[in-house]
């Protein structure tokens, strides 16, 4: 089913798809802390195609890599490379193909990982295309949600910060709502969900500018960075930036078992006294990018 | 149709294409890049009456369409009629169709789709409604109307 597919845009994955990927990834989680050794990609190669720098991304997926037996190739300065020399994306992947047997991909260009899926005849990864699709980073996402609660159908998950920009967050609400999550859009009027994203949402959104409004009912607060250069006059970044902060007194008014996210970096979206309390999850979260990209990679060299 | 024949004068040979929505005559011939002097007698009409309200008619002699073409006609008006006439008489009417996907005929509207950068590939588009025309691209999945397309033909 998985064997040589490649894994271009979140929105190619079925229900079932997404079962198989987090139950591997469950079975990976021993290996990706170090407390088993696995050789299953023991003579394996793969490519990390880093046309722009990422740093959480690539070395997730060299160590899920690693921790398999198999070995990395690839780079992360294409300046470096003959791709300065005008070397097409095409030629780069065709090459790059022939060294290895499965390829990541990152790229500023949106639709670049599906080109290099043509040009490839081994599985590619999209790790990020632009402000494309970044399917990786979404199936840790949910994996991570499915870990806590078993099931992802009816939760209630607020998406707050800047959901018109944050390209997470759009693949993440459509595959929530592909899931039967219920979803709460929490964002300054500017940074709204754009419509043709909400248009693909199974069920309309709620829709708010105030975290309290949803504070007590959630399951999950997946919080995401408001970017300073994103508001033209830089007082009014101040202003709204510090409304969407969570701290450990909002939270006390939340449900017990709410968790937050963020797929991190985070500035100052969530303070540090969140890090000490039950509902913390990011450094789950961004640890899950390992054990789900081990999955992935098992499942498209079809080793699992 | 008395009115019409006033109008604009019957054709031996070539095409005539009828019912195209009111205001887009112009756009048609974009599209078929029939611009500046072809060697061929090209007539329209603009604002039409007809049994269904206003339309576009767009008459070119000895000159026949493609496929591809017509394809091309169906994104922006999707309404037109394409009659071949020979000799007078019209030999051949059809109905213009919107295909399920669009290959090489529009390129992609955002500037960082990898399909706007020096690779070897097509453009190529779903069309996910036909009324309104909507088609997404393959590549970066951006989504574009008719205004879109008008201003983005190959």
């Amino acid at each position: 089913m998985f064997k040589g597919r490649d894994i271009v845009s979140i929105k190619e994955l079925s229900r079932e798809d997404m079962e198989i990927v987090f139950e591997v990834a469950r079975e990976m989680i021993p290996i990706a802390r170090g407390e088993r050794k696995s050789d299953l990609l023991e003579g394996k190669i793969l490519a990390t195609l880093f046309f722009e720098p990422s740093t959480r991304t690539k070395l997730s997926f060299e160590a899920a890599m690693h921790r398999l037996g198999g070995s990395v190739i690839g780079f992360s300065n294409p300046s470096a490379t003959s791709i300065s020399k005008g070397e097409t994306l095409a030629d780069t992947v065709r090459v790059m193909d022939s060294y290895s047997d499965v390829i990541v991909i990152r790229h500023p260009y949106e639709g670049s990982a599906r080109l290099a899926a043509e040009f490839a005849d081994n599985p590619v990864i999209n790790g990020g295309d632009g402000a494309g699709q970044h399917p990786t980073q979404t199936l840790l996402d949910l994996f991570t949600i499915h870990q806590e609660f078993g099931d992802i159908q009816g939760l209630k998950v607020a998406l707050i910060g800047d959901l018109k920009y944050g390209r997470t967050v759009h693949s993440l609400a459509y595959a929530l709502s592909y899931l039967g999550a219920e979803i709460y859009l929490v964002s300054p009027e500017l940074l709204r969900m754009p419509g043709h994203i909400i248009r693909e949402l199974k069920n309309k959104p709620v829709e708010t500018d105030k975290i309290e409004d949803v504070i007590e009912d959630m399951d999950v607060f997946y919080v995401t960075r408001i970017q300073k250069e994103r508001f033209p006059d830089p007082t009014e970044y101040k202003k709204v930036a510090g409304s969407y902060t969570i701290n450990k007194e909002l939270l006390e008014r939340a449900k017990k078992s709410s968790i937050v996210m963020h797929p991190l970096p985070r500035v100052n979206e969530i303070d540090v006294d969140v890090d000490y309390t039950e509902h913390a999850r990011y450094f789950q979260q961004a640890f899950n990018g390992v054990p789900v990209r081990m999955a992935l990679l098992a499942l498209v060299l079809g080793v699992v | 149709m008395e009115e019409r024949t006033l109008k604009i004068q019957k054709i031996k040979n070539g095409i005539v294409i009828d019912h195209i929505p009111c205001g887009m005559a112009l756009k048609v011939l974009k599209i078929l890049n029939i611009e500046g002097d072809i060697g061929s007698t090209v007539s329209l009409v603009m604002h039409v009456k007809s049994r269904m309200g206003w339309k576009d008619v767009v008459k070119i002699e000895d000159r026949y369409l493609e496929e591809k073409e017509i394809d091309k006609i169906a994104l922006i008006a999707p309404t037109a009629t394409v009659n071949v006439i020979e000799n007078y008489e019209v030999v051949k009417k059809h109905k213009v169709h919107i295909p399920d996907e669009i290959k090489g005929i529009v390129r992609c509207m955002n500037p960082r789709c990898i399909t706007n950068q020096k690779e070897p590939i097509v453009p190529e588009f779903r069309v996910v409604s036909k009324d309104p025309v909507i088609i997404k691209c393959k590549y970066c999945e951006r989504e574009m109307s008719s205004e879109d397309i008008i201003e983005n033909i190959i």
